[in-house]
């Protein structure tokens, strides 16, 4: 979805092909936050504007993306509150007598919310006690970083497989299957890392390189199917990421590749040789993947605004016909978005085994990284820059809620619930409009919709 | 509007000169019966494979010696193969090809049975089918819901959140009220309300369907595991002990041999699951509010035009589908265990797999479940015996049958022509 900084301006941009789909939307007055970093980017030159301070206030309370994005943060988190509330018997009981002594279940239901939410902030972003304790020298520095070590760990696989999917959607494809490409990618880049005896530095790039390749041929099959057969890239993403889960859990317990030591279901461990360096010292978690997601977001920045193929790319994903009218190889292009978006998904893979999550094969080794990078892309609107803003949000996400679940008890499930609440009101921006009443700033046209059939 | 329409590129191979499709499976076929017939044959034992009409070894059986049956078997598929080969008549087509598909897997069952270690050469055919219409259960209902959204034109890929929030609601509210009466209908609504959702989004909001069902899934899981840790997990007794429905026999048709024992003795969601399949068929077919779903599913301005109201035609069906799977999530929670996280595992996207396999038609889709739950019970029934066949590859079997039906290689498969389109009445 394109957005413009200019309200006035209309869409005058240099991105024609999602640009087809920018001009259906007909574009809102909403900020260009991806673009804006991209160096070399002309800024539209705005009109004359009443004043900048009004147009700002104006705009605040617009429903542009910005504006959606911090209301469904806060409607997830109201909701969020209601569920711990109904769910906790002795909060819960204090609401029985709520006409006689309110006071008692807004303090109790306050005290429960609060604390829990003061520990997910903690856990991902900043610990003030921490932080006392290393000023008055009673703690280390590393307790004052470990809140983003953690979120930065568990960022990094998300902004690969976000890329994955937001590269494939804007191609015009749905890509469900980052999940099972995560899955091959894992299986890769761990047998590469415990199966070949290479130098320090080779294998770690092989093991890395190992993962990409498993998740381009995961990607590849519905790709090539889409092309040629003109099978649904919806339905067989979602069949082959079952496949890849089984073919993950048969594999694990192999001769050769089971840890002998072990009876139950887990691999020979990754060298070190092959495992990602870890960049504050072996107490923080936070290692080089983020820095190779961050370096993958911009190369695909790059590639969707500045390559032939990102043009193509978009502009087979805005009209498919049109682009084979103008001698584009739409088949070649499908392929080829496929593998892209498998190998980023691989990377995101190898991102869970040559990390600091796990360094042995397990059923459940890749989590749930592939269907999160879903939320992740939905999230950052399918741009680049957009998905590592997202990604970061969800691995805060999660890094909080490991806290809040040892400090306060709250199930980590509530991140998942967050997750998904939160996506479904950006999905929707015509709901948190009605229910903010936002200026009616054009929200009709903020869609995230790429609804098409099987 | 916003929404944007991907043609999907699907050129149809067109079938032209001498090999047809029907020539193309009957080379397949071929070929998968020389596979039977050798490899099976040089496989399979001198032993007796036993077919048990049994619950056990004990009883009649049908017997065969395992090396000659697995090789006579082959050879009925590469004779069915070689019939499409040389050409049949388009209405035998169906026939011969299934008459192929079952030589092989007798094929493959004469060597398993034979091969298996002394004392377990047998196979208890009632269990066998009882197993696989109680691993089908969810499949059936989860595809009937599947088949009243999309043939209404909105894609339910929210099925396994569906299936999940009905067992869920059901276990919680069947066991505070210690009704499983309660809990069923307790089961329904939960699934409706996640179909709400779906409907609601997708219809009023216009989100993307498939995207709006995917965080649907995560949705549901996310509150069914959280409130399955604070409340079931903490007090199972209260909340996580829902009474299950008693067996019903039914009088004459449990003295089928074999079919008798195996299907009519027990599980209430059973017949309902077939008896919904029969209702939801003829009313899909013959009725006014069938053509009406799937003439909003196929053309919904047409329908429009003609007075429909294609937005409510489309609201009642995601509801009903709701329903439907909710009391499929039941069938689990109130029949046959007590919840747990994120117990449906997956069967929400096979029950996906069966409507698509069953190419959005109710009957299609419980053979398809049919043959879905067989490969599950298989699965277990070889992994009881010790087989060398791994029984990760028996569960992948209906994701890559998937994957092949939507290729265009067992026939084509074709999606009701608006489906996953949200309409604006314009």
């Amino acid at each position: 979805m394109t957005t413009n900084p200019n309200p006035q301006s209309g869409s005058p941009d240099k991105e024609p092909a999602s640009e087809a789909q920018a001009a259906q939307n007909a574009l809102g007055n909403t900020e260009r936050a991806e673009t804006a970093t991209l160096p070399g980017r002309p800024q539209p030159e705005s009109e004359p504007k009443p004043s900048l301070g009004r147009m700002f206030l104006d705009n605040l309370w617009a429903a542009n993306t910005f504006t959606v994005t911090l209301l469904s943060l806060v409607l997830a988190i109201v909701v969020g509150a209601v569920l711990m509330i109904i769910s906790d018997p002795t909060v819960l009981s204090t609401y029985s007598y709520i006409t006689s002594r309110p006071s008692d279940a807004i303090n109790s239901s306050w005290t429960l919310v609060s604390e829990a939410y003061a520990n997910l902030f903690k856990g991902s972003v900043f610990d003030p006690e921490a932080f006392s304790a290393w000023v008055n020298g009673t703690g280390g520095w590393q307790a004052v970083l470990a809140p983003i070590s953690e979120t930065l760990t568990y960022a990094a696989p998300l902004i690969f497989t976000g890329l994955s999917v937001a590269l494939a959607f804007r191609g015009g494809l749905f890509n469900i299957g980052a999940q099972g490409q995560a899955t091959i990618g894992v299986i890769m880049a761990a047998l590469a890392g415990f199966l070949l005896p290479l130098p320090p530095g080779l294998h770690l790039l092989v093991a890395v390189l190992a993962g990409a390749l498993g998740g381009a041929i995961w990607g590849f099959i519905p790709g090539i199917l889409k092309a040629r057969a003109g099978a649904h890239e919806v339905i067989n993403t979602i069949m082959l990421n079952y496949v890849a889960t089984y073919f993950l859990t048969w594999l694990i317990v192999q001769n050769g590749v089971q840890d002998p030591t072990r009876t139950d279901a887990i691999s020979k461990a990754v060298d070190s040789s092959a495992q990602l360096p870890r960049l504050l010292g072996g107490d923080l978690r936070v290692h080089a993947g983020i820095l190779l997601a961050v370096l993958a977001t911009w190369a695909v920045a790059w590639l969707l605004n500045r390559s032939t193929l990102g043009f193509e790319l978009r502009a087979v994903g805005a009209n498919p016909d049109a682009a084979r009218t103008a001698g584009i190889s739409v088949t070649r292009t499908y392929i080829l978005i496929m593998v892209f978006a498998g190998i980023l998904a691989g990377l995101g893979g190898s991102n869970m085994v040559l990390g600091s999550t796990a360094s042995a094969l397990t059923p459940l080794v890749v989590a749930q990284i592939g269907f999160d990078g879903i939320l992740v892309a939905l999230l950052g609107r399918v741009k680049p820059w957009g998905v590592l803003l997202a990604a970061l949000l969800f691995g805060a996400l999660q890094a909080g809620g490991n806290r809040m679940q040892s400090y306060s008890g709250i199930s980590l499930e509530l991140v998942t619930v967050l997750q998904a609440l939160i996506v479904i009101f950006i999905a929707a921006p015509a709901l948190v409009k009605a229910i903010f009443q936002l200026r009616a700033a054009r929200a009709a046209r903020l869609q995230t919709s790429l609804a098409k059939g099987w | 509007m916003s929404t944007m329409a991907v043609p999907d590129i699907a050129v149809a191979p067109v079938d032209e000169g001498f090999w047809t499709r029907s020539r193309k499976v009957g080379l397949t076929l071929l070929g998968l019966g020389l596979l039977a017939a050798v490899l099976f044959g040089a496989l399979a034992t001198d032993q007796q494979a036993r077919f048990t009409l049994s619950d056990d070894a004990a009883g009649a059986a049908l017997e065969i010696n395992g090396t000659i049956g697995a090789i006579l078997f082959g050879i009925i598929t590469i004779a069915a193969g070689a019939a499409l080969l040389a050409g049949v008549p388009k209405r035998w087509f169906l026939p011969v090809l299934g008459v192929g598909l079952v030589g092989f897997v007798l094929s493959f069952l004469c060597w398993q049975v034979s091969a298996a270690p002394a004392g377990q050469n047998f196979m208890p055919l009632v269990n066998i089918i009882r197993g696989t219409f109680i691993l089908a259960l969810p499949l059936i209902f989860g595809a009937l819901a599947g088949v009243l959204c999309e043939r209404s034109g909105v894609v339910n890929v929210a099925i396994e959140g569906q299936l999940l929030m009905g067992a869920f609601s059901g276990a919680l509210f069947g066991s505070i009220s210690g009704s499983v009466w309660v809990g069923l209908v307790a089961a329904a609504i939960g699934g409706a309300l996640i179909s709400l959702l779906l409907a609601v989004f997708a219809i009023r909001y216009l989100v993307d369907q498939v995207v709006m069902g995917i965080v649907l899934n995560l949705l549901a899981i996310g509150v069914t595991g959280f409130l399955y840790e604070r409340l079931m997990q903490t007090d199972a007794e209260k909340y996580n002990s829902a009474p299950r429905f008693s067996n019903w026999e039914i009088p004459l048709l449990k003295d089928i041999p074999v079919l008798g024992p195996a299907l009519f003795r027990g599980n209430i969601f059973l017949y309902l699951g077939l008896l919904l399949v029969l209702v939801i068929h003829i009313g899909l077919f013959r009725t006014r509010w069938g053509l009406r779903t799937r003439s909003v599913g196929e053309h919904p301005i047409a329908a429009d035009t003609l007075g429909v109201k294609v937005l409510r035609v489309r609201y009642r069906n995601v509801l009903l589908a709701g329903v439907v799977a909710g009391i499929g999530g039941a069938s689990y929670t109130l029949a046959l265990y007590s919840f747990t996280k994120n117990m449906i595992g997956g069967k929400g996207f096979i029950a996906l797999a069966a409507l698509i396999f069953g190419r959005w038609n109710p009957t299609g889709a419980l053979l398809a479940a049919l043959f879905f739950g067989f490969a599950d019970q298989l699965a277990t029934y070889l992994g009881a015996i010790s087989s060398s066949i791994p029984s990760q590859f028996l569960a992948m079997l209906p994701y890559l049958a998937t994957i092949l039906a939507v290729a265009g290689l067992v026939g084509r498969v074709r999606a009701p022509a608006a489906d996953g389109k949200p309409y604006i009445k314009g």
